[in-house]
């Protein structure tokens, strides 16, 4: 039991991955977008074709990936997020939703129905493990996957606080037109936001691919997931989004273990019920669950 | 100038309006007697067309009246089906169970309304979605269904197929009257002052004693129901209940679809909406993955650059009323000025308040 208990944990990592880019732009931009779980697809996918058509190895891949997803990132805010979000909070999600919907089936359409992954080319990463006491066996590639989504949050903590763009991203998450007062430029800010939320959404996808299959539909479940991570760890700091990534991941495998369909029953119901003490506990209504992870930090 | 038209005159309808209203009664009755005249295949993509406009109009309700956007709604489009299902192998006739079945889901929409409405925006939207992926695998689980492998609504074939057709055809001409009757009635009636009040500023709204929470969770459960019956014809239709089919997401993108491109917070919006859905599906449906490109792409657009979608723009261009649910001020000197009358779509309006942690 307590092997699965340490699994669940690392897995929780990849959970902390692809929702801290959701919860990012959300309390930068205010925008939930629809599109990110399938925009973490894109990029699985991007790696995959670098690797089984020119041989490249995912991890290099990630030098070619990740700047791609920056741009995009960049582009989305620039051309699609701020004019949808001009409109209203309410636009935007169907703004995303849309875009999900084109590049899923732009995916199916490019690379077929058939379910992919990374592992065959990572070499025996995909299953090499270590032994702990205890005789726990740990796969490598998930401790990698832990420790980055760690380094990631830290960094990303460590950059809103320490550096001079990290303070006009938290400025403009507060109160943009505020910022532009002392001087932020809010669209250049939103639109580095991002990019860097777009980095994350690569990242995880990479590591979608290499620690399962993915197929051009596979961006609607990560989206959840993300979601799911985001609120149950939205305790107002970078850090609640890895504590809800663990819990999130532990539920799926306590479910699991209950039922052999009680994976992602286990992980929708830890979510509800989280959602529900939250809002029974909140007198007044919520205002918003993914709160902002810069607030803590100021 | 007399002094009855110096003073302002407000307008529950037009001319036009009055017209529309004859026009839309003799539609109504032709489509009645419509399948004397159409051949098989015809009659099953009227029906089809029926179903999807109780889709738009009841989405609609929900985002463009409610000011509620949510990716979710194939959960009531499921359980529609699902109970039916159910109600048909308990003993039901299985006519009976359709109706029934989205009495149930409607039922079982107000718990869940007390829960969901109190999440905003973007967070109402995806929480949603967690619940129909949710409950799609709980229904999974239920033996009769049989996991993905599905079942059917066997009782229905102890009619003969023709029989069969034409029911399902006026079941679902039935239901869409009804359901867009109920539904103008609502937004005509005392309860639509509140509706539009809480979609262009909810909290202005609350202020002045307009009951937010519970017009909200009527359109709520409105939506669920209509689209519950919705799910529960289309089951009617197919015969076979595979919940992957069911629970799609797709249903609610058919749906933002229709309504994006028909004009959202309109009533006569996501009936044309629901038209031009039809018309794409009947000219590009076979052009399989390319055709759900066009459909995600056209509604990128649609929010982008018309948001008011296709009728919201040619209402406010041109003052046009069909189906008038508003208050219309009319100023004496500037006869034809259509002035704002809380008809105007929502999105642009609906969210002026930011929202703060």
């Amino acid at each position: 039991m307590s092997n699965q208990i340490i699994q669940g944990i690392l897995l929780g990592g990849y959970y902390a991955l692809i929702a801290c880019g959701l919860s990012f732009m959300f309390s930068v931009m205010r925008i939930i977008n629809l599109a990110h779980g399938s925009l973490a697809v894109f990029a699985a996918y991007a790696l995959w074709w670098l690797a089984s058509r020119f041989h490249v190895s995912p991890f290099v891949g990630l030098l070619i990936v990740l700047p791609l997803m920056a741009a995009i990132g960049w582009t989305l805010q620039r051309f699609l997020l701020e004019r949808s979000a001009r409109g209203g909070a309410l636009l935007p999600i169907l703004t995303t939703f849309g875009l999900a919907i084109v590049i899923d089936n732009l995916l199916f359409e490019q690379f077929g129905a058939d379910t992919r992954s990374l592992a065959p080319y990572i070499g025996s990463l995909s299953y090499d493990s270590w032994e702990w006491p205890g005789s726990i066996y740990v796969g490598k590639l998930a401790v990698i996957m832990f420790a980055t989504a760690v380094v990631l949050l830290g960094g990303l903590q460590l950059f809103l606080t320490h550096t001079r763009l990290g303070r006009s991203i938290r400025a403009t998450s507060e109160d943009p037109d505020t910022a532009g007062l002392v001087g932020v430029d809010a669209r250049r800010v939103n639109a580095i936001a991002a990019a860097i939320a777009m980095v994350t959404v690569g990242l995880a996808g990479a590591f979608l691919g290499m620690r399962a299959t993915f197929d051009p539909y596979a961006g609607a479940p990560q989206l959840l997931f993300a979601f799911e991570a985001a609120v149950i760890g939205g305790a107002g700091s970078l850090w609640g989004t890895l504590v809800g990534g663990i819990v999130l991941a532990l539920a799926q495998t306590l479910g699991a273990q209950v039922h052999p369909q009680g994976f992602l029953i286990g992980g929708h119901a830890v979510f509800l019920v989280v959602l529900f003490v939250r809002l029974s506990t909140s007198g007044l209504g919520l205002r918003g669950l993914l709160r902002l992870p810069s607030r803590s930090a100021s | 100038m007399s002094a009855a038209s110096t003073s302002p005159v407000i307008e529950r309808g037009t001319a036009t309006s009055r017209i529309a209203a004859v026009a839309v009664a003799v539609i109504i009755a032709l489509l009645a007697i419509a399948p004397q005249f159409l051949s098989a295949g015809a009659v099953d993509r009227m029906t089809a067309l029926f179903i999807y406009v109780i889709l738009a109009a009841m989405w609609n309700a929900l985002a463009g009246f409610g000011g509620l956007v949510s990716v979710g709604q194939q959960v009531f489009f499921g359980l529609g089906a699902y109970f039916a299902i159910r109600l048909a192998d308990a003993g039901l006739k299985p006519f009976a169970s359709l109706f029934v079945s989205a009495i149930v889901v409607g039922v079982v929409s107000v718990p869940l309304s007390l829960f969901m409405l109190r999440l905003r925006n973007g967070e109402f939207a995806i929480g949603m979605w967690v619940i129909a992926a949710l409950t799609h695998l709980l229904v999974n689980l239920d033996r009769l269904v049989q996991g993905e492998t599905g079942t059917s609504l066997i009782s229905l074939n102890v009619y003969d197929a023709g029989t069969r057709r034409m029911t399902i055809y006026w079941l679902a001409l039935a239901s869409m009257t009804a359901l867009l009757a109920m539904l103008f009635g609502l937004l005509r009636g005392s309860t639509g002052a509140a509706i539009r009040a809480i979609r262009d500023n909810e909290d202005a709204a609350a202020s002045v004693g307009v009951r937010v929470t519970g017009t909200k969770r009527l359109l709520f459960v409105l939506a669920a129901f209509g689209i519950g019956i919705a799910g529960a014809l289309w089951l009617a239709t197919s015969i076979t209940f595979q919940p992957k089919t069911y629970f799609n997401v797709q249903w609610t993108a058919y749906m933002i679809f229709m309504v994006l491109v028909g004009g959202i917070g309109t009533f006569e919006g996501a009936i044309l909406g629901a038209l031009v859905f039809f018309l794409i599906e009947t000219w590009f449906g076979g052009t399989g993955v390319w055709y759900l490109i066009g459909l995600g792409a056209t509604a990128v657009l649609f929010s982008l650059f018309l948001p008011r979608g296709l009728w919201g723009t040619v209402e406010e261009r041109f003052g046009l009323r069909l189906l008038p649910v508003g208050y219309r001020v009319r100023l004496p000197g500037n006869p034809t000025a259509p002035a704002d009358d809380g008809t105007a779509p929502s999105p642009r309006q609906s969210t002026q308040h930011q929202e703060k942690a």
